[in-house]
Formats: structure tokens, C-alpha cells, sequence
């Protein structure tokens, strides 16, 4: 505690959080719609998570639990290193359980088991522009939101399943929020889109870098884009996880020798512990006699 | 004298802390429209701000908040006076230029449609509008639907605005330029953001 | 049987403690000191505390030292610091005319009020690497002008007094100054936004980009019209005081360029500017930002935006090293999802393009 002795809880001045939580309260109100913000320089760098510090920072009180992800596991050296930050700076509880934390910081996933009333889930975004790739310039997008002009998006869909016969968006896929905004998830994996959609928790997106907050409030409609004959479709894996046995959940492949062999395991750690606790087990995990289950 | 000691007191005991919780009751009511969030009495401003309009105040304005208030607020040169001390405020007579609007007297207020509703570019900068209600529990209900409400939920605040099924529908229309509402009561609040469709009865 | 890597808190905490090892180096040699850097390393004290925008010399050393001499990570932590500093108001502006001048030239004119003065220069030094600055060597004491006039017009100013040159730009009518700091950019932008901007901006970035604009990249016919570096006072206006407060005097360096001429059949013709002021003794900083100013006045000043330098949406979105660093080095960060996503997605590609060459060679070979 000694070395940030003197900054303020949760790190950021107070006339700092009344500035975020401003744009907070206006990005819920216009579900999807990036409303900029006087985003601050934080003690880490920019591209690892500042906009969602800076959220959380404004939204966190002593009574709130944290936990905080990065690829969906808690052990991930950023993810480790935020989590200390807040327990340094606003002394708050941090847990590795989704079910226990209040707010729950995440970088690139979507955390397996169903979020729940009155959960804050908080992602940090690179690019908040779902439309920066196809148009670099600000002053366009911005056009762009305003008439409510997607068409270019749907062409550069289009024209992925016209050379690969698929929409070749794996991640960051862009969704539609209650059917005005295009938005960018985050580099999340196409596989969470779903889980955005009509979840009883908020959800709270901030790019530092880039200077936005959006929100998508509980219970909204979030839809990916697709086309009728090419209907949005998540990842599926021909295997379940090799220490929990799950299926259905997003796996990482980790590569176990030189000469292809890999196996599969849950990319969300707590998912996957909290399965191995409750006995489950897949053909790798510790005592292969279960793994018939 | 009374008037002048008033304005330094009865602000936040705990900056810090009762800020966060009173914008945390703000933050759940904005994504929960018509649920009523209970807020503890944390400041004590002069008449006509109530302790949750006052705390609603502290809360969320400073130096950088463009805030309009009714003739009952500016009339009153305690209120003012405790405003301008505890938030450091910029005051202006044009609603229409307004992030916030303080509202104590619902019943002559200027129309919706005479507050900032954001440009189709930045539907953000636009008025939020704090009105003092009496309470949650009127005599006539109303349904909301909308983003933060699982199918529909019922709202039944004292008093509202004139005509403000037609007024709510038209700010909706204009989506998503809008206006955001707060409903200050007694110990509690409740936000109607511009997303959410009102209609008259229980669900 | 597998177990997952664990470990993240000693690993960041072993990496802190050998990061700490290094700064140190060698025990043997002693530990550097803060007034070493400031009075030894001025010129990077400077660019930390130019880009870092707060101008406090021991902080700046600080972080040099912290940062064991990587630039931009000093400059990340000086704004780290920076942003949490309370603001108790805006000073007026600085008035370069009444500078304790330690430098000054005009390339555009022999001699002039106020005279040239070469001061602490390297520009004519051969840059022959000098052996005995490897040993404590004594330095001699340098002359001094024996009286220093108050106050030196600027090149700019004389030019301006017979309408050579346009006059100092002026905000539309009513609009306040603004602070980059504490809004959200949206652009376009006005020029005080844009003069902030660059004025903290990266030195290798807008040199690259100033560099441009001589090659033909938005040519603008530069001169120098003046460079000068000395010691400026910094004035408060306080409410209750019919004085503005000195809150004391901090070294800027100040460039001018005299620019292409623009007339109409209105107006008749005259120099245009280019202008940049940064924190410390920083030439080839202020003459970049003076150019890339010049430059980005495209728009206001009727002209065709054809060379990147001219682009303001992309010369200010990406002048900011401190954004820069942080982005490009984020693909350090895990993004094994991600990539998860896109092997999936290749390896189902690969197997139905292999599927499609069997079918054709199938059809091929059936019918041969």
C-alpha cells in the first residue's frame, strides 16, 4: 500500500471519475453508441487495458468483489497484475469465482457460466470501432453512425464468403444493438457473441487509447450481423476439454511436443476448476479412471 | 447568515465513498429503468434541494457540467449558493445548452423537447434531466419496456410531467437524440433513459 | 497428466526484481544521481519533460533514471504521474517577447534587433567523438553578455508591422482554449488543439513527417525565420489579486517559420506561418512541430490535402508516443483466443480447399 500511498481510491481523482461516470450513465442510455471520454493516462500502458481501468476504477466500491480475466483465465500475467493494482489502489475483494464477483474485468472472453442481476462485466477494448477497418478516418465512422449507414460493413461480409465461401471474422464479429448500433464486441471470440445477447448482467466496454465508453445495459438485444443464407454461426470443437471433459465451452489448444501433439483445455480457468472440483474430468486430467464420465 | 454558513455545509461526509455509492444507485437506475434505488440520506442541502437531488448534485457536477435549474432551485440563493459551493457548477439559463437540468417544480417545467437532446453525431451531449418527485408509490402506473427490463415491469412514480406519455413518445421518436430523465424521491431514485417505451397501465 | 501453468504473481514479481537488478548494473560503479541527470542529461531531462507535458526537471530526471534511459518509457511515466495532479487553474500565456534570451538566429536576416546570439549550440561543433569527456576534465567558464535587453522583438513581430506576413491566428469568436488533457479530441480540430497536440508529440514522429514536407510531401517553402531559447515567467491570474502571480520561469524554445506566401485578389500577398514551442532547449523539435503546424493549416488556408503531413486525423492520432508504444507493444499481451478463433477457421478452410482439389482431380481423372 506504501507506494501508492498517496493517490486516491481506485487510483483516479475524483473530478476523473465524475467525468468517466458521466460518460458511463450516457453510454447506457444509448445502448451500443461510443460516447467519448477525456481518457486518462493510468500507470499502465496504453493497449493493456486502460479504458478498462479506468471504468472500473470510476464504478468500484468497498463493498464490490473483482475478478479479473485475461483470455479467460485469472492466472494470466496482465490479468494478475490488474487485479493487484486493485487490490492496491481501492483494497477491494478479489475472487478467481465468476458467481462471486461483483464486477468482473475482462480482456478477450466472455466468462463460460451465465452472468447474473446486478453483475458488471467490464471489457477492455483496442479498437471500439467496428467500422475503423474498413474506414480509417474518424470523421467518416462517426457519418457513418450518425445516418446509420452499415452497408460497407455488410459488403466486407459479403465479400469474405464470396473468396472463402465463410465470413472469415473469427473474433471482434460485429453486432447489432437493439437494432441501431454496430458495435465492436471486443476481440472476444465470435463463439461469446451469444452469451451478449439479453444477459441480466451490464456490461460496460472502455477503450483508453481510443478515448470511448459503450454500454450494452441488462436485457438488450444484441445481434450479429449475417445474411440469410449465410447465417451466423459460433466455433464448435470436435473434443472436449481435456481436463474437465466439457463440451460446449471455448477450448485453447496447447501444444505438447514438437512432432503435433496438442490437446485442447477450457479457456476459462474457473469454469474448468470449478467442473474438475465437482468431479468431472477429461482424458488428460489427473486421474484418467473418471475420465470414462 | 444562516444562508451563507449553509453553503459550506452539509455536503458529502465521505467524498469519496458516498459519491461512488450514490453513482452506483445512478448507474443501476439507468440500466434498470423504473427500478427504484434506495439512497441514504448522505447530504444536507438547503431548501428546495432534497437530500437525493442534493446528492444526485455532488455527485455528478463540477467545473466541467453545464447544469439549467428551475425558476423554485435558482430562485433560491442558499440552494445556488450550495450548489456552486459543494460542485463548483457552470450555470446557464438555456436548457437547451444544458447537460443537466435540476428540477424542482415538475408541473411548470419547459417542455422535453426544450432541453439538449445531442446532435445525430453525438447523441451523447445531451440533457439529463434530475426531477424532484414525491415518491414511487402514485396512484397511476405505468409499463416500461425497453433495454435494462426483462419483457416489462411496472413504474409508479407521485407525479410527472404534463402530458408526458405524448412528450415521452416524441423524445423517443428522435432516438438517438433524446433526453435522459432522474426521478428524485423521497430516499430513492429511479432513471428513465431515452431508450425505455412507456405506456399507460400495469403490465 | 497435465497441469496448467500457474504462477502469474511470481513471475511478475521475480521480473520487478530483476528489472530492478539491471537499473542498477554494476555495484561497484556508483549509483547515479538525480542532479547528475538533471545538469548532465539536460537535453533529455528536456524531452521528457516536453513530451511528458510537465515541466519539473528532478521528476523528469526520476524517471530517466527509473526508466534506466528509455525515453518514451520516462515520458510514459512523467504523464503517468502528470494525470493525477490536481489543476488549480490555467496560467496566461507565456510571452516569448520578453524571454531571457540564451539562443536566438534568424536565418532569414543578416542582423536585427535584439542581434543574433549562437548560445549553447551543437550546430557547429565538429561532431568528432572527444576522448577527454570520457575523464573528469575541467570546462572553462563561458562569456556572457554583460547586459541583456528586457525585451526582443521576434522576426515575425518586425515582419508583421508592414503586413508581410499574416497576423497570430486567432480562435473563432467566443470559443475558449481548449485542453487535450482533460476533453476528447473530435476532429476536426481547431489549432490550439492541434499546437497542444504536436507540442507533445513524438520528436521522431513529427521530424519524419517535418522531413516530408521538404521532399515534396506538402511543400511549404520554409525559412527559419527565428529560433530562440531562453527562460520565460509563468503568470497566474488569481480572482482576488489585480496582478497576475509569477509562479516562476521555465526554459522553452520557440520556433517561427516564415512560409510560402498567399495572396488573393482581396489580399494582397503575404507570408503565411508555421510555429512551435516546446518545454527545454529542443531545436529540431520546435522546427518539426512549426512545420507539421504549417503543414496541417492546409485546410484553413484553402490549400489541396495531398501528403500525409497535411492529414490531421492521421498526424495527431498517431504523434502521441506514449498511445504508440503502448499499442504496438500490446501484441506482447496473450491473444491465444484470438488466435484460436483464426487456426479454427484456416484449418477448416485448408480441409475444404483440399476437399475441392480431390473433387477436381477426381472429375479430371473420370474424365480422361
Amino acid at each position: 500500500m506504501t507506494e501508492l500511498a498517496t493517490y486516491n481510491f481506485a487510483y483516479l481523482d475524483e473530478q476523473t471519475k465524475r467525468m468517466i461516470r458521466r460518460a458511463i450513465l450516457k453510454a447506457i442510455a444509448i445502448p451500443g453508441y461510443q460516447v467519448p471520454f477525456a481518457s486518462r493516462e493510468m500507470p499502465m500502458p496504453y493497449g493493456w487495458g486502460t479504458g478498462g481501468v479506468q471504468v472500473t476504477a470510476a464504478v468500484i466500491g468497498p463493498d464490490d468483489t473483482l475478478k479479473v480475466i485475461d483470455q479467460g483465465a485469472d492466472d494470466t500475467t496482465n490479468a494478475v497484475s490488474i487485479r493487484a493494482f486493485f487490490q492496491k489502489t481501492a483494497n477491494v475483494a478479489v475472487t478467481t469465482r465468476t458467481a462471486a464477483a461483483t464486477i468482473i474485468q475482462t480482456r478477450h472472453r466472455i466468462p463460460e457460466a451465465a452472468l447474473q442481476t446486478g453483475q458488471t462485466l467490464v471489457y477492455q477494448v483496442p479498437i471500439p470501432e467496428p467500422l475503423r477497418f474498413l474506414e480509417p478516418r474518424e470523421t467518416e465512422t462517426r457519418k457513418m453512425h450518425a445516418l446509420e449507414e452499415y452497408g460497407l460493413m455488410h459488403v466486407k461480409l459479403y465479400e469474405d464468403i464470396a473468396r472463402h465461401g465463410h465470413i472469415a471474422t473469427t473474433y471482434a464479429y460485429p453486432v447489432k444493438v437493439e437494432g441501431r448500433y454496430v458495435m465492436d464486441p471486443s476481440p472476444t471470440p465470435k463463439f461469446d457473441n451469444p452469451k451478449m445477447h439479453n444477459s441480466p448482467a451490464l456490461q460496460l466496454f472502455g477503450a483508453g487509447r481510443e478515448k470511448r465508453i459503450y454500454a450494452i445495459p441488462p436485457y438488450t438485444e444484441v445481434v450479429s450481423l449475417d445474411f440469410e443464407d449465410h447465417p451466423f454461426e459460433i466455433q464448435t470443437f470436435s473434443q472436449p476439454c481435456a481436463l474437465c471433459g466439457a463440451k460446449g465451452s471455448y477450448l485453447d489448444e496447447v501444444i505438447l511436443d514438437d512432432k503435433g501433439g496438442s490437446m485442447f483445455v477450457c479457456s476459462d480457468t474457473d469454469f474448468c476448476e470449478d467442473r474438475q472440483a465437482k468431479g468431472h474430468r477429461g482424458h488428460l486430467s489427473a486421474n484418467p479412471a473418471e475420465a470414462a464420465e | 447568515m444562516r444562508a451563507a454558513t449553509q453553503v459550506f455545509e452539509g455536503g458529502f461526509s465521505d467524498a469519496v465513498l458516498n459519491s461512488q455509492e450514490v453513482f452506483r444507485a445512478l448507474m443501476d437506475a439507468m440500466a434498470n429503468p423504473g427500478r427504484i434505488m434506495l439512497v441514504r440520506d448522505l447530504v444536507n442541502a438547503p431548501a428546495p434541494l432534497t437530500p437525493v437531488m442534493a446528492a444526485i448534485a455532488a455527485t455528478l457536477f463540477d467545473h466541467d457540467s453545464t447544469v439549467w435549474c428551475d425558476r423554485a432551485i435558482a430562485g433560491s440563493t442558499a440552494a445556488m449558493g450550495w450548489l456552486k459551493f459543494q460542485t463548483g457548477l457552470k450555470l446557464t439559463s438555456d436548457p437547451s445548452g444544458a447537460q443537466f437540468a435540476l428540477v424542482h417544480d415538475i408541473d411548470v417545467m419547459p417542455s422535453l423537447e426544450a432541453f439538449a437532446k445531442g446532435s445525430s453525431e453525438y447523441p451523447d451531449r445531451s440533457t439529463t434531466i434530475i426531477l424532484q418527485i414525491a415518491g414511487f408509490s402514485g396512484v397511476e402506473a405505468l409499463t416500461l419496456e425497453g433495454p435494462g427490463i426483462e419483457n416489462a415491469t411496472s413504474f409508479t412514480p407521485s407525479n410527472l410531467p404534463k402530458l408526458f406519455i405524448d412528450q415521452w413518445t416524441a423524445n423517443r421518436a428522435t432516438f438517438p437524440r433524446g433526453v435522459d430523465l432522474v426521478f428524485a424521491g423521497r430516499g430513492a431514485l429511479a432513471a428513465l433513459p431515452r431508450t425505455t417505451r412507456v405506456s399507460r397501465g400495469e403490465v | 497428466m497435465y497441469v496448467a501453468v500457474k504462477g502469474g504473481e511470481a513471475a511478475i514479481r521475480n521480473a520487478h526484481t530483476l528489472l530492478a537488478d539491471r537499473r542498477r548494473g554494476d555495484r561497484s560503479v556508483p549509483a547515479i544521481r538525480l542532479d547528475q541527470i538533471v545538469e548532465q542529461l539536460a537535453l533529455a531531462v528536456d524531452r521528457v519533460m516536453a513530451e511528458g507535458s510537465l515541466y519539473d526537471t528532478e521528476l523528469a530526471a526520476l524517471a530517466v533514471k527509473q526508466a534506466r534511459g528509455d525515453m518514451i518509457e520516462a515520458i510514459f511515466l512523467v504523464r503517468a504521474y502528470r494525470t493525477t495532479l490536481p489543476r488549480f487553474g490555467y496560467t496566461r500565456p507565456v510571452d516569448t517577447g520578453r524571454m531571457a534570451i540564451e539562443r536566438r538566429i534568424s536565418a532569414t536576416f543578416k542582423d536585427l534587433p535584439g542581434g543574433q546570439l549562437l548560445g549553447p549550440t551543437f550546430d557547429y561543433t565538429h561532431r568528432l567523438l572527444d576522448p577527454a569527456l570520457a575523464e573528469e576534465t575541467p570546462v572553462e567558464t563561458p562569456a556572457r553578455r554583460v547586459e541583456a535587453p528586457e525585451q526582443t522583438p521576434r522576426v515575425t513581430d518586425i515582419l508583421g508591422q508592414d503586413g508581410m506576413i499574416e497576423a497570430d491566428g486567432e480562435l473563432p469568436e467566443g470559443s475558449e482554449t481548449g485542453d487535450l488533457t482533460r476533453e476528447p479530441l473530435s476532429f476536426p480540430l481547431e489549432r490550439d488543439l492541434r499546437l497542444q497536440a504536436l507540442s507533445r508529440g513524438d520528436e521522431g514522429f513529427l521530424l519524419g513527417l517535418a522531413y516530408s514536407t521538404q521532399r515534396g510531401y506538402a511543400r511549404s517553402h520554409p525559412f527559419a525565420g527565428e529560433i530562440r531559447i531562453g527562460e520565460v515567467e509563468v503568470e497566474l491570474e488569481v480572482a482576488e489579486l489585480d496582478f497576475p502571480l509569477t509562479l516562476g520561469r521555465i526554459r522553452v524554445t520557440e520556433c517561427q517559420m516564415v512560409n510560402q506566401f498567399k495572396g488573393s485578389s482581396r489580399q494582397p500577398p503575404q507570408f503565411t506561418r508555421g510555429y512551435g514551442l516546446v518545454f527545454g532547449q529542443s531545436e529540431r523539435k520546435s522546427m518539426s512541430m512549426a512545420l507539421c503546424d504549417r503543414a496541417l493549416r492546409a485546410r484553413e488556408l484553402g490549400e489541396d490535402i495531398t501528403a500525409p503531413a497535411q492529414d490531421e486525423e492521421f498526424v495527431i492520432s498517431h504523434s502521441d508516443n506514449v498511445q504508440s508504444t503502448g499499442f504496438v507493444e500490446h501484441l506482447k499481451l496473450p491473444h491465444y483466443v484470438d488466435f484460436q478463433a483464426e487456426l479454427d477457421l484456416v484449418r477448416r478452410m485448408r480441409a475444404e480447399h483440399e476437399r475441392r482439389d480431390g473433387e477436381t482431380s477426381d472429375t479430371q481423372e473420370a474424365a480422361e
